[in-house]
């Protein structure tokens, strides 16, 4: 047990937030790519979609505080051929489910949606700035791409890959820093999960916020002599049945690990792949089902168990108990 | 059609009492549907197919084309019957409305009918998308070097559908945002499911929240083909500010019995004898 199971090398990449990755990001690609225009709905320093504002302003659409016509702005542009983004909190962006439904999903509008300040990692902002619920919404459009980058190269290479398709996607990104958890060689894929630790024992699947925290659980757990799997599923829709399956048949049972609604989200995901193909224990860790509330990101983290010390606490019982 | 020449206005006419004619068609075979705003609606969209947009039926999604978004998505036979007319599918298919596997859905959907420009049916939201087809044909424009819009867009409102917020989103983002190349028209016919729309939730004073946005606003006969056109030519001389056309419609129109029962008529397929009575009328050219 003292070999480190860790597939991703330790980094010494300073911790950034996933938005403030994607604002570079973004600009980066409108370098290149003047088919992209972007949307904001007066959130651009929140959203860090200024930082392609300030370099390309002819592209940048401040539309006000006025969500739904962002929205179907964009579904227009995306119907004549243009690769927009539209930026604002996934709390607000839930809110628009059915311009979502009809205007992006339902008119095959490319619309590249992106939900910054995920969950309760947001912090002292409280419920209303929360985006909880927002995975389940858009998992249940046909043809939306669901995803949730866990660092700052991820989040880099899933923007790029969102200017390569057509398909209306969601991307949920984080106020708070995050570690760096991905090698430099490592290619993000649709419908892939990729794995950061190995381990037979059990799989802890984490996304977004808490896969670092997922990544350090596995460390505390084995010093104890468990050792835990670990994947990120960056991307939730597509899931990856393959990685879950393997994951259902390999070790003892599965923990997923999100900063959402323990329904609707990653964990129901898992849960519909496993019965459906593979069944096995299944542990949801997330927020249970309860509304958020105001409080420091840390301590939030640690109320609902979803820092590491909560994350290994959970793990260990779940597997004394199978 | 990529060069449009104005039809005859009688010609229209003539072609606009047949369409009424396959609007009762496929309501009636369907079993449901909503007969009265298709037929307030039909003379405009016809007109504006006749001569004002650029588009081409064999080549529906060719890039140049002019655009119409049929936001108040309910009123698709409308916009059906003047495709088929058109030449963008066969007349036939009309009267697979609303049936299991057809692309004649009961509201408009894109991803099945390449000559439909946006899903709607979900009320609010098309002016918004118009608006966005719009800009990008601003963008377009100055990407290439053009001082003209790549693209005129048109679209299509209710007037019960302008209780719906986001229309007001869209109302004070367009004139905000320099849109030009956008002509919006109003089918006022004055009803809606619950009641006359004066009942359920004025609009009043229309023109007026209009003028305030910032648009320029014009009051029409909607059924008038001369005053169609005429709306759209001042519309285009005023090229600064987008544009809305609040047209007077009648419910209904064509059908005495639905004119006359402008709410009852908002949501349902006639019968058998009442399709007859209402083919007989239309065929008569009595409106």
């Amino acid at each position: 047990m003292s070999q480190d199971p860790r597939v991703m090398r330790p980094s010494d990449v300073k911790p950034m937030a996933t938005r403030k990755a994607f604002g570079l990001a973004l600009k980066d690609l409108g370098d290149k790519d003047d088919k992209v225009l972007v949307f904001d709905a007066d959130l651009s320093k929140s959203t860090q979609s200024g930082i392609f504002a300030e370099a390309h302003a002819d592209r940048f659409f401040e539309m006000g505080i006025a969500e739904a016509n962002m929205i179907g702005t964009a579904a227009g542009a995306a119907l004549s051929g243009y690769k927009p983004f539209v930026c604002s909190f996934a709390a607000f962006i839930a809110g628009r489910f059915d311009q979502i439904k009809m205007s992006v999903a339902y008119s095959q509008a490319g619309v590249r949606i992106v939900g910054t300040h995920a969950g309760v990692g947001i912090g002292p902002d409280g419920y209303s700035q929360q985006g909880l619920e927002d995975l389940a919404c858009m998992r249940s459009l046909p043809t939306m791409l669901v995803l949730q980058p866990a660092d700052d190269l991820e989040t880099s290479q899933m923007i790029h890959a969102l200017a390569q398709t057509d398909q209306p996607a969601y991307i949920r990104l984080t106020r708070q820093n995050v570690p760096r958890v991905h090698n430099d060689d490592y290619k993000f894929e649709f419908g892939r999960f990729p794995t950061l630790v190995d381990g037979f024992d059990v799989t802890i699947i984490g996304t977004g916020g808490t896969v670092g925290n997922a990544v350090e659980a596995a460390l505390l757990l084995h010093r104890e002599g468990i050792s835990a799997r670990v994947l990120n599923a960056s991307s939730i829709k597509p899931v990856d049945e393959d990685a879950i399956i393997k994951a259902a048949k390999e070790t003892k049972g599965l923990v997923t690990v999100e900063d959402h609604n323990i329904l609707g989200g990653l964990g129901g995901a898992v849960a519909e792949v496993l019965t459906n193909r593979a069944p096995a224990r299944l542990l949801r860790l997330g927020i249970n089902d309860v509304f958020g509330e105001s409080g420091e990101p840390d301590a939030l983290y640690a109320y609902h168990g979803l820092n590491a010390d909560g994350i290994a606490g959970s793990v260990r019982e779940f597997l004394a108990n199978l | 059609m990529r060069d449009p020449q104005r039809l005859p206005k009688e010609e229209i006419e003539a072609t606009a009492q047949h369409l009424r004619e396959d609007i009762l068609r496929m309501i009636h075979k369907a079993g449901s549907g909503h007969p009265g705003g298709s037929l307030s609606t039909i003379d405009m969209i016809l007109t504006l197919h006749s001569g004002e947009m650029k588009y081409d039926p064999k080549d529906p999604r060719w890039d140049g084309r002019d655009r119409f978004v049929l936001s108040k998505g309910h009123g698709v036979p409308a916009l059906y019957a003047v495709l088929a007319e058109k030449g963008f599918f066969p007349k036939e298919q009309l009267m697979t409305l609303r049936e299991l596997g057809s692309p004649i859905q009961g509201h408009p959907a894109n991803a099945l009918l390449d000559c439909v420009e946006a899903s709607t049916g979900s009320l609010g939201q098309g002016l918004s998308v118009a608006q966005g087809i719009a800009l990008a044909g601003q963008v377009k424009a100055r990407q290439q070097g053009q001082s003209d819009a790549a693209w005129h867009v048109y679209a299509m409102l209710g007037d019960g559908e302008l209780q719906e917020g986001q229309i007001w989103e869209a109302a004070m983002s367009a004139p905000h945002l320099g849109i030009t190349n956008l002509t919006v028209f109003v089918d006022w016919n004055k009803a809606q499911i619950d009641g006359t729309v004066e009942e359920v939730m004025s609009l009043h004073p229309l023109a007026e929240k209009w003028e305030s946005f910032g648009w320029h606003v014009q009051e029409i006969d909607g059924h008038d083909v001369d005053a169609i056109r005429q709306a759209c030519d001042r519309a285009r001389l005023n090229a600064s500010v987008p544009s809305v056309i609040l047209a007077h419609t009648t419910k209904g129109k064509g059908v005495a019995f639905m004119e006359k029962d402008i709410v009852g008529w908002h949501g349902k397929a006639p019968s058998d004898g009442e399709f007859k009575q209402a083919m007989n009328e239309v065929k008569g050219g009595a409106a």
